[in-house]
């Protein structure tokens, strides 16, 4: 079975956003919320790098440890959803997350945070696969439709990478031996390896 | 001059022409090629585009948090990484709850040992049937008040905890996340409840629980806790009641400060602030458990007579006499 991950290849981001764009539109994503961001490191001076950075569907992921109803789940093939049914807005894996990937419709106070809504690999959520119902709570399930993640695929540069996690790290690893330099693979230890 | 002379000459300008010109390319090539941005080594962009900084310590800056800037409006998105929600994960799902666990387990078996050990504190005397009012009704309803209101807190929380693992597998997902989210409701709104119960408990019995001169000999009588028969002098509180006033006031304050943030976060705090927050709230919370378990069974199982206290506000005489002899009132 596939191991989905993300990678984006800090020497190729542009900060166009349009990863960003993809998402909100595929996915009907609700005002507010950014499943998907592009943060630029330096901006304006020399090492100047831009990462898009969205919800890693981390290993052993921090949300699903500290989610006291347990509506998180981990799905076969890595993918990290959760029950918005069950989720009682109480914010914990917010407080947790090392990408910063959950988040709330409202910022209220007193748990009127509303459902948590986060980056969904573009695999709905626990509902039948790209029924009207998942779509309205979770977006469009593309990998119940043998596609991957809307963001990647419009990447202008395909700085943004995702899908079956080796072939991800195959694809990576020829251009870093084609560069000759640079292998920041961003984020993939805090996401994938082993937690202490 | 003749035209054989002119030819050599001519041919002899262009010669050295040619040979100034090539070491001018040369020279001048070198001087461009040593320019960095010209310099195509390695596969590097031109220009010095990627800055002075390494590699590994600009994904090291990015790793341990470092924010950059971000075009949406939510500004705490520009921090990559932020590792604090692993370590407050580490902290919460491991020493926290296990040593919680054990502590109110322990907590219960403790109470249960001494209850087989020492037994029911009797009045020595038996019932008078003669009855001295011992709180008013605003003090009794004070203590019910905050009573009430910490056993909801505390049993929602514990549910915030322990939930997952004791009433999840119980009644099943879908009625849990009911429960627990009602429970949140309660958790959040019934903290006020509290606050307010804590405050006029610090008003009303601030006064009877500083310090007087009967808790020295309490305190070497060990309160007549292990003894039968060993009665030391006391007022309105003893200096155990007065130990146990003075938990729970510190950490209510505790809680009180820690659940507020919670309730307003980021008002005060930060990121890192808020998890310290919530590991502070839940220690806190445990702790006063522990007090609070050893508190019920005291004023209820453990000593006869003293529940009519808070019942009606009124306690039996030789109730009085034998707990507080110091402060019943003169006979006329």
């Amino acid at each position: 079975m596939a191991r989905m991950k993300f990678l984006c290849d800090a020497e190729r981001c542009i900060e166009c956003n349009g990863c960003v764009t993809a998402c909100k539109n595929e996915n009907a994503v609700p005002w507010g919320i950014n499943r998907r961001r592009v943060v630029t490191i330096n901006d304006g001076k020399p090492g100047e790098r831009s990462i898009s950075v969205a919800c890693m569907h981390c290993s052993d992921a921090p949300c699903m440890a500290v989610c006291p109803v347990d509506c998180i789940y981990e799905t076969e093939e890595g993918v990290v959803l959760h029950s918005k049914d069950l989720c009682i807005g109480c914010g914990y894996c917010f407080y947790a997350c090392p990408f910063g990937a959950p988040q709330f419709p409202q910022a209220g106070n007193y748990g009127s945070r509303g459902k948590m809504d986060k980056c969904t690999f573009c695999n709905g959520g626990p509902e039948e696969d790209n029924s009207q119902a998942e779509f309205q709570k979770y977006g469009r399930n593309r990998l119940a439709e043998g596609k991957l993640p809307l963001c990647a695929e419009m990447c202008s540069t395909k700085a943004l990478l995702a899908g079956d996690g080796s072939e991800v790290a195959d694809i990576y690893r020829e251009r870093v031996v084609a560069r000759g330099f640079g292998s920041g693979a961003w984020g993939w230890g805090t996401a994938y390896e082993r937690k202490s | 001059m003749n035209r054989a002379s002119l030819h050599r000459a001519l041919s002899c300008l262009g010669i050295a022409l040619l040979m100034i010109f090539a070491v001018g390319v040369v020279f001048l090539g070198s001087l461009s090629l040593d320019s960095p941005a010209m310099a195509q080594s390695q596969g590097k962009a031109p220009g010095n585009a990627l800055g002075n900084v390494s590699d590994p310590e600009f994904w090291r800056q990015v790793r341990r948090g470092s924010a950059g800037t971000v075009s949406i409006p939510d500004k705490k998105a520009a921090v990559l990484v932020q590792s604090g929600g692993e370590s407050w994960r580490v902290k919460r799902n491991g020493p926290i709850s296990r040593y919680g666990a054990w502590g109110l387990v322990a907590t219960v078996m403790l109470m249960v040992a001494f209850y087989l050990i020492r037994g029911r504190i009797r009045i020595e005397s038996g019932f008078s049937g003669r009855l001295i009012r011992r709180f008013s009704n605003i003090e009794v309803f004070t203590h019910w008040l905050t009573a009430f209101a910490f056993i909801i807190l505390a049993i929602t929380g514990l549910n915030v905890l322990y939930g997952k693992y004791v009433l999840l597998p119980v009644i099943g997902q879908e009625s849990f996340a009911v429960i627990a989210g009602w429970g949140k409701f309660a958790h959040n709104y019934i903290a006020y409840a509290f606050i307010l119960g804590i405050v006029m408990e610090i008003v009303l019995w601030l006064k009877d629980n500083l310090p007087d001169r009967y808790d020295a000999g309490w305190l070497a009588q060990g309160g007549g806790l292990f003894k039968k028969g060993v009665h030391p002098p006391a007022g309105k509180f003893n200096t155990g009641q007065k130990m146990i006033f003075w938990m729970i006031i510190v950490g209510s304050g505790f809680n009180i400060f820690t659940g507020l943030n919670l309730l307003f976060p980021f008002y005060l705090m930060d990121l890192e602030q808020m998890q310290l927050m919530l590991i502070l709230h839940s220690i806190s919370g445990l702790l006063l458990m522990f007090v609070i378990i050893a508190h019920i069974y005291i004023g209820t199982v453990g000593t006869e007579g003293a529940i009519d206290a808070m019942r009606t506000g009124y306690v039996d005489e030789n109730w009085l006499l034998q707990h507080h002899s110091a402060c019943v009132p003169k006979k006329d």
